[in-house]
């Protein structure tokens, strides 16, 4: 069994733990997180050993694997002292907030050959993972456009109180969806080398980004574009989608299926003719031993549990997979937030009425 | 307290479809008019479907009350609430964090509000005053309608289920048991774990409603040990995802659910009267039951 803690136990956190609780080959000793509220509930109904401090509970454990599910900003110094400790470690998206600290943590997790993982869900989902698989096995051609959207009904309102909310703390829909896509073109046709056009505007939000759009450039001639919006409530929820265009045809995917346009019949697409091939979650989804929200989740979990029995500290969304994506988000937020027109940009109103009300 | 054998579901109803992000927008385009939903309740009633088994949406509201000042036309009819809407409380503790969250579902002027804001710690008796005090601002949009069994979501079961809170189960099930005289039911997508955890509470013959279908689409354990479940233990099952959302063929899809004896009832969704009776007469076929005059 692999001893197994968990730090940061919010939304990701608390989900986390209801999965790694059910996984037959971890042990989850104990829990950590500053609020006494729910530390309190977990150990009275869950019988969950919890501490307040990460420091504690790293000096009275014995521990295997770290998860750490806190807010971004915190992802640091947390994960620098697990491995310092020679723990493996589960890290939540996005990995760093500054490359610097994440080649690091590379560094020092190769050192301590640790087994590492970020928590770049998407490429866990069936449909992603096949669009990645067509794409590298040639199946729509030479790649020359991928367009990554996000969109979802995060911030509807002129108001938050929490880290999300708060730049300096890893919030704003640029470390909380565009790092999502971002993972996904670098998962499905690989890091982009520079980013130009970049728009970051809050729509509500007074300190962080609501939407973010840029043109992504890749050394090879190949281009990008990434749109996303978490003030958009015409989405029930997150919705993720990545369109990859080849001189072949073309891949559109989801978290539901993936649609494939060929324009000559490929040997990765077996039996499917040239034309439209559609492929759905229900036969792309391989089956996880628990669910909960999403078979991607349990996944990812299965995966870095076998990755610690296996040895394997090169496997998927690894410290330095993350790293790599991370560098794109920090180019993106090294962008000057683009102001919306002035008000003054706008033609003079010429009425009588209006000059009187001039400001 | 018998189920029908066969429940309406509401997916189709809210944007939900596990197949097509672009089938599910435009299902809640046609659905943004209460009418639409209730024109489809009303052909599903015609076809003899007298349960609709509903997530506790906010939209539901609108629903109920047509259901209250139109009773006389359904006799019979029953709503099966299903607890709560989950994104309504994801995107509320994005936005505000879990304890403000919280407070924004409790009665503002309410004891455990104000402690909540003040920091005390919380006993064991004011996690199960939270919990029924959300099970009754759920519950608040059936008032006067019969609700003969209210299920907990699957996200919250398998959440509380993973978290090993199984105590919470037992404060559910005496919640609705005693408040609203119904039978609790549970949703997962894991069924024999949960019916570990239910009978080590010593809740017996459980309602278990879950993905049952012939590929094992989310079916954790898989098909086989889904299949000796059903053989031999002992709850009532309610199979939802039949048709594993369209994936196999419904004359296929419903003979295999039919086949799994211990299954009571079968939910599924729809959106038009011809699809609604297809599957109500195939269910009905298998099951070999006649047709409802």
């Amino acid at each position: 069994m692999i001893r197994t803690a968990i730090v940061g136990l919010g939304k990701m956190g608390i989900s986390h733990l209801a999965v790694l609780r059910a996984h037959p080959e971890l042990d989850v000793v104990a829990g950590c997180d500053a609020s006494g509220y729910l530390t309190d509930i977990l150990s009275k109904y869950s019988g969950l050993r919890c501490h307040g401090d990460l420091d504690r509970m790293l000096a009275t454990e014995e521990l295997d694997a770290l998860v750490v599910a806190t807010p971004s900003k915190l992802h640091v110094p947390m994960v620098e002292k697990a491995l310092a400790k020679g723990l493996h470690v589960f890290c939540e998206k996005p990995f760093v907030l500054d490359p610097a600290d994440g080649e690091r943590l590379v560094a020092l997790a190769a050192e301590k050959r640790r087994v590492t993982q970020v928590g770049y869900h998407f490429r866990f989902v069936g449909a992603f993972k096949e669009a990645a698989r067509l794409v590298a096995a040639g199946a729509i051609g030479t790649v020359h456009h991928v367009r990554a959207e996000a969109y979802g009904p995060v911030v509807l309102r002129p108001k938050g109180s929490t880290w999300r909310s708060a730049k300096a703390e890893g919030g704003g829909a640029l470390y909380d969806y565009a790092c999502h896509a971002v993972d996904l073109v670098h998962f499905v046709h690989g890091v982009p080398d520079a980013v130009e056009g970049v728009v970051r505007h809050g729509v509500f939000s007074q300190d962080v980004d609501d939407e973010i759009y840029c043109t992504l450039r890749y050394a090879g001639g190949a281009s990008g574009q990434l749109c996303v919006n978490w003030s958009d409530e015409s989405y029930r929820k997150m919705s993720t989608k990545i369109s990859v265009w080849g001189t072949n045809g073309r891949i559109t995917a989801d978290r539901q299926e993936c649609q494939i346009y060929l324009r000559e019949p490929h040997a990765a697409l077996p039996g499917a003719g040239a034309g439209w091939t559609i492929r759905y979650t229900t036969e792309l989804t391989e089956e996880v031993w628990y669910y909960l929200r999403g078979e991607e989740y349990s996944a990812q979990i299965d995966y870095f549990a076998k990755s610690i029995l296996a040895g394997r500290t090169d496997g998927e969304n690894s410290f330095r997979s993350a790293l790599a994506t991370d560098r794109v988000v920090a180019m993106i937020a090294a962008h000057t937030p683009a102001r919306p027109p002035e008000a003054a940009a706008r033609p003079e109103k010429k009425g009588m009425l209006a000059r009187m009300f001039k400001p | 307290m018998s189920m029908d054998r066969v429940l309406f579901g509401d997916n189709q109803f809210f944007g939900v479809n596990h197949m097509s992000e672009d089938k599910a927008r435009a299902q809640a385009m046609r659905f943004q008019d209460t009418q639409a939903i209730i024109d489809v309740l009303d052909a599903a009633y015609a076809e003899g479907i007298r349960t609709f088994m509903c997530t506790t949406h906010d939209r539901m509201g609108e629903i109920c009350d047509h259901f209250r000042s139109n009773a006389s036309r359904y006799p019979g009819y029953r709503f099966y609430p299903c607890m709560p809407y989950a994104h309504k409380y994801a995107n509320a503790v994005t936005e505000h964090g879990m304890i403000e969250a919280l407070r924004q579902f409790l009665p503002k002027d309410g004891a455990l509000s104000a402690m909540l804001k003040g920091g005390a710690a919380l006993a064991s008796r004011d996690v199960e005053s939270i919990m029924q005090l959300l099970i009754d601002a759920e519950m608040k949009a059936f008032a006067g309608l019969d609700t003969p069994v209210v299920f907990m979501q699957n996200v919250i079961t398998d959440l509380l289920l993973g978290l090993r809170m199984d105590d919470t189960f037992r404060m559910f099930h005496d919640h609705v048991r005693k408040r609203y005289g119904a039978e609790p039911g549970f949703i997962t997508m894991n069924v024999p774990r949960l019916l570990d955890a239910l009978d080590a509470l010593g809740i017996e013959n459980p309602i278990v409603c879950a993905n049952i279908n012939k590929i094992g689409f989310r079916m954790c354990g898989g098909v086989d040990l889904y299949e000796e479940t059903l053989r031999t233990r002992r709850f009532r099952p309610v199979a939802m995802s039949v048709l594993a959302s369209g994936a196999i063929a419904p004359r296929e899809a419903i003979g295999y659910v039919c086949a799994q004896a211990a299954i009571e009832s079968i939910v599924f969704g729809a959106s038009g009267r011809a699809n609604i009776r297809q599957t109500k007469t195939l269910i009905d076929e298998l099951s070999g039951q006649a047709p409802p005059k």
